[in-house]
């Protein structure tokens, strides 16, 4: 991880820290930094009794693609006005987010010692009010595609060319609020509001097939109006190509469906991705992950 | 002959619905003189309270549907961009169906949406059980960040508009259609936290909030012809409470009585008799509103009687009190 700089140096920034939309990046500079991701995340739930370890495997691919390429931010500047949006619907993977936003300068390196600890600002499910970079609180999933939407609306009707991604676990579009939005925002054919469905395959019961049937996945966001792209989530150039070609719709709303592995690129977390969703990694299983997730490098 | 009748003068010729005239008014020249006014209705834009307002200005009206959840949430988006937001949902739906909505989206949020929670109460009459609004005090009054407002007549509700802005956070706005006994004459100066004082007293004490405070205020006339002299004060900020209006009147008067059109159970007694407790004030006190039961239908105004919210009542109420106290 980098060494953060003094946060007050902020107010000197200049346009050249403005990390614009689709900047250039290599598809495999983006999966090294993935894979570290995965590293980060064991090593942030390790200050913490426990974490969720498997759904924010599953989705390290689509955050890196979208705060390395994607989301137009500042670097330093969190709350940036011109910065594109993004919503943790599925809010139990912020651990996923803490390295990102470190790195983006968002806050102190040192505050990922602190996850889980008590009144760290770095809490399990994002709090906006607490971590910086955090543009909307989750926690109750259903939530936040809805208001994504609102956002989606008053940029539209601020005249500003801002952006909007939520990021939904496929689980969390059980929840009928979802589908409401999901309607809603067809019907204001929002072309600045991108859905992801991290389509893990799992939910904490078991195989989301089995819990309560969410497939066809892309034809049932088309059915209601949106586009929808089909995508290997753990594949950074397909990746980029969705996100790019989801800024070329500008009529109506985006689902970008991310096929996932649920627990990827830990074999034994992959093989039990429900025991894994929520769990304490320790001792030698500690260090069978590490190991894997290094021998893993390209 | 048939009538085609307005869908949403649900009360019509039952009670004289308080709010269809100033209030819709009123929100339409607030919505004029702050172009950042946006309204989000789940299908309810174009009633009485906001209808002036969307013809007005349809731009700026956003239909959720009949999706009040979505609704709610939308509006905590759209406040991101400092928009005033408000969301106009029926008494009976929106505190209840959104109270998770309400909690994590606006009040943990703290964005800035007002909630206009219009047909409180027991506004929908004959329509059923299911459209009886008498839960939603005790529900948003356990809600960390929220503002709760419960205006007593049209005036007050008026008031209630710019009075929000006092507040950085989101705002519910529990609006009475009743329209037994106004107590003010023009819109009235709102302080959120603070009760209003419609009348002084030292017999005793009645506390109202929405139709209650009309309530109140009724009955404090009445028994002031029997020679009772009885303060009342209208509790038009819930949350937060004037405990020191509580705490003061508890002392001079010695005798409590609570008014609402709401449940028993977690609402203005309720929260005034943890004030007395708190305090350790051991005065004559009694809480007066709806049973803890599943609530039968009727038009408003034989529901009123039906369940004694009544200035007469309310009196009796008050005699009785005042005599235990002596």
């Amino acid at each position: 991880m980098t060494q953060s700089k003094d946060m007050s140096s902020a107010e000197t920034r200049g346009a050249r820290d403005v990390l614009p939309r689709l900047r250039p990046v290599t598809a495999d500079a983006l999966q090294e930094r993935a894979r570290q991701l995965r590293l980060d995340i064991l090593d942030v739930i390790s200050h913490a009794p426990m974490g969720h370890y498997s759904s924010s495997l599953s989705c390290a691919e689509i955050l890196v693609t979208l705060y390395h390429h994607v989301l137009r931010l500042r670097r330093g500047e969190p709350g940036w006005d011109d910065r594109d949006r993004f919503l943790l619907g599925k809010g139990h993977v912020a651990v996923a987010l803490w390295p990102l936003f470190a790195e983006l300068e968002f806050f102190p390196q040192t505050w990922l010692r602190t996850f889980g600890q008590l009144d760290s600002k770095l809490t399990d499910h994002p709090d906006m009010h607490r971590a910086p970079g955090v543009d909307f609180s989750s926690g109750s999933l259903g939530h936040n595609l809805s208001v994504g939407l609102g956002m989606a609306l008053a940029a539209r009707r601020r005249g500003k060319d801002h952006r909007i991604y939520v990021l939904l676990g496929d689980g969390e579009i059980h929840e009928g609020q979802v589908w409401e939005a999901a309607m809603a925002a067809a019907h204001y054919k929002v072309g600045n509001l991108v859905a992801i469905v991290d389509a893990n395959g799992s939910c904490a019961d078991g195989p989301t097939e089995s819990v309560m049937g969410i497939e066809p996945l892309a034809e049932r966001f088309s059915s209601f109006g949106w586009h929808s792209i089909e995508v290997d989530g753990h594949d950074s150039g397909p990746l980029m190509q969705a996100f790019e070609g989801a800024m070329r719709v500008t009529d109506q709303p985006v689902c970008v469906v991310a096929r996932t592995l649920k627990g990827k690129g830990i074999s034994f977390m992959e093989a039990s991705p429900r025991e894994w969703h929520l769990g304490a990694l320790n001792g030698a299983d500690l260090e069978q992950a590490r190991r894997e997730i290094r021998e893993a490098r390209q | 002959m048939s009538t085609m009748s307005d869908p949403f003068s649900f009360n019509a010729g039952a009670v004289e619905s308080s709010y269809v005239g100033n209030l819709g008014e009123a929100f339409r020249r607030y919505g004029e003189q702050n172009e950042d006014v946006l309204l989000i209705s789940p299908d309810l834009g174009a009633g009485p309270v906001t209808g002036a307002f969307v013809q007005q200005f349809p731009e700026r009206f956003i239909d959720a549907g009949i999706a009040e959840c979505n609704a709610m949430s939308m509006a905590a988006g759209m406040a991101t961009y400092g928009y005033k937001v408000f969301v106009l949902q029926m008494g009976a739906f929106g505190a209840l169906k959104c109270a998770e909505q309400i909690r994590t989206d606006l009040a943990f949020s703290q964005v800035p949406v007002r909630i206009l929670s219009a047909w409180s109460g027991l506004a929908m009459g004959f329509f059923g059980t299911t459209h009886h609004a008498v839960e939603d005090i005790a529900i948003t009054r356990a809600i960390p960040g929220l503002t709760v407002l419960a205006p007593a007549d049209d005036n007050a509700a008026t008031a209630m508009l710019s009075a929000s802005e006092q507040v950085p956070g989101p705002v519910f706005i529990r609006l009475t259609d009743a329209n037994i006994h106004p107590v003010y004459d023009a819109p009235p100066e709102i302080t959120v936290g603070r009760f209003g004082r419609l009348r002084d007293g030292v017999d005793g004490t009645i506390v109202g909030t929405g139709l209650g405070a009309q309530l109140a205020a009724g009955a404090a006339a009445l028994l002031a012809q029997e020679g009772l002299s009885i303060r009342v004060l209208d509790a038009y900020s819930l949350k937060p409470l004037d405990e020191a209006a509580i705490v003061e009147a508890a002392r001079a008067t010695g005798a409590i009585l609570t008014v609402e059109e709401h449940l028993v159970t977690g609402g203005l007694g309720s929260a005034v008799g943890e004030v007395l407790a708190r305090n350790g004030l051991a005065v004559a006190f009694a809480i007066h509103g709806l049973p803890d039961e599943t609530l039968t239908v009727g038009m408003p105004e034989q529901l009123y009687a039906h369940y004694g919210l009544t200035i007469e009542e309310t009196a009796q109420r008050m005699r009785s009190l005042v005599s235990g106290k002596r």
